[in-house]
C-alpha cells in the first residue's frame, strides 16, 4: 500500500482534507508532524494547506526551518515525490525546492472559488492522467498566491517545461497565469488550488482526483522499480 | 557588546506593489492629492551580539540574506545604531 505522508505544521488547516483524499485513492495516509525528523517509510509527501507558523514574516518563511524539512529535502533529492498545495506550495518555494515566490494578490483580495485550470504539461507524476490542456475545475483560497518569477527565470521554466498548470481565468495576477510548477526534476510540484477539495463531484468538482489518483499511481510504480 | 540593527524591508523597485497602490488610492481619496509612488514595506529591530559594528552588520546582513528578505521579490536596508 503506498504510504502518504502529510506534514502537519502549527496553522495548517487543510490537512485532514488531504489525509482524506489520500485514502479514498487507496493510500495508506497519516500525519507527521513538523518537529519530526523522519517520514515513517513514505512513498509520498504531501505539504497541505493552511497558515503554518500564523504566515509570520512572509508565507511559507518560518515553516522552511521546521526540522521535518531536512527530511523532505533529503525524500526529494532521492527523486521522491513532493506535492506542495497553496501554503504547502509557499513553503517548497521560500525552502527553494520550487522556482519563484508567491506574492499578495494582485487585487489585494483573499480568492476563494472554483477556478477553471488548463494542464501545460502531463509529463509528470502529477499530471499523468490528465489530457494535454484538459480544463480542470479545482478551487482555490488563498490572499498570497500570485506566482512571481522575473522574465529570464520565467523563460527558462517555459523552456524546460516546469509550468505544469495556469489559470484558464483571471485568479490574482500569476505572472502567465502560472497555478502550478515542478522542479526540474520533475518529482515536485506545488499549485495554489486545492486538488484535495475537488474529489467527489457531490461537492462541485472532482477534477483534484485526477492528480491525487496519479501521484498514488506514480508512487506505486517508483515503490516496484525500486523493490 | 550589542549593536541594535534596524532593517527595512522593501518590494523591488519595478515590481507591482498593491500594498502600496492601495495606500496611494487611499491617501488620494481623503485628499492627499499630493501623495505619489506610495510602496509599502516591513520594518524589523533587532539586538546583534558582536565584537565590532562591522561583524554586526555583517551578520545582520547574513540573516537578511537567509531570512528577512525574499532575494527574489525584495531588498533591504540596514542601519545599525551607534552604541
Amino acid at each position: 500500500m503506498t504510504r502518504v505522508a502529510v506534514v502537519r505544521f502549527p496553522g495548517s488547516n487543510c490537512d485532514f482534507d488531504t489525509l482524506r483524499a489520500a485514502q479514498q485513492y487507496g493510500a495508506d495516509a497519516y500525519f507527521v508532524w513538523h518537529r519530526d525528523t523522519d517520514l515513517k517509510g513514505s512513498d509520498i509527501v504531501i505539504l497541505p494547506g493552511g497558515f503554518s507558523y500564523g504566515d509570520y514574516l512572509r508565507c511559507g518563511a518560518i515553516a522552511r526551518f521546521a526540522p521535518i524539512l531536512d527530511a523532505v529535502r533529503a525524500f526529494a533529492a532521492d527523486g521522491g515525490p513532493v506535492l506542495g498545495i497553496c501554503n504547502g506550495f509557499q513553503i517548497l518555494c521560500e525552502a527553494g525546492l520550487l522556482p519563484g515566490v508567491l506574492r499578495r494578490n494582485r487585487d489585494l483580495e483573499f480568492v476563494c472559488r472554483d477556478v477553471r485550470l488548463r494542464v501545460e504539461r502531463t509529463d509528470t507524476p502529477f499530471t499523468s492522467r490528465c489530457g494535454d490542456r484538459q480544463e480542470l475545475t479545482i478551487p482555490v483560497k488563498h490572499g498570497e498566491g500570485s506566482w512571481y518569477a522575473d522574465e529570464d527565470l520565467y523563460g527558462e521554466l517555459e523552456a524546460a517545461g516546469q509550468l505544469v498548470l495556469r489559470y484558464a481565468e483571471d485568479c490574482n495576477g500569476s505572472v502567465g497565469d502560472v497555478a502550478g510548477v515542478c522542479n526540474e526534476a520533475r518529482n515536485v510540484f506545488g499549485l495554489m488550488p486545492h486538488p484535495e477539495h475537488a474529489v467527489d463531484p457531490l461537492l462541485g468538482s472532482g477534477d483534484g482526483a485526477l492528480l491525487l489518483a496519479a501521484l498514488v499511481d506514480a508512487a506505486a510504480a517508483r515503490t516496484l522499480a525500486i523493490a | 557588546m550589542t549593536f541594535r540593527v534596524h532593517v527595512r524591508v522593501m518590494p523591488r523597485s519595478g515590481l507591482l506593489d498593491p500594498q502600496g497602490q492601495a495606500v496611494e488610492h487611499a491617501l488620494s481619496a481623503l485628499g492627499f492629492a499630493e501623495a505619489g509612488a506610495v510602496r509599502v514595506g516591513r520594518a524589523i529591530e533587532l539586538d546583534v551580539d558582536a565584537g565590532s559594528r562591522d561583524e554586526a552588520e555583517a551578520r545582520a546582513r547574513l540573516m537578511c540574506d537567509k531570512l528577512l528578505a525574499n532575494p527574489v521579490t525584495e531588498d533591504y536596508l540596514l542601519a545599525v545604531e551607534d552604541d
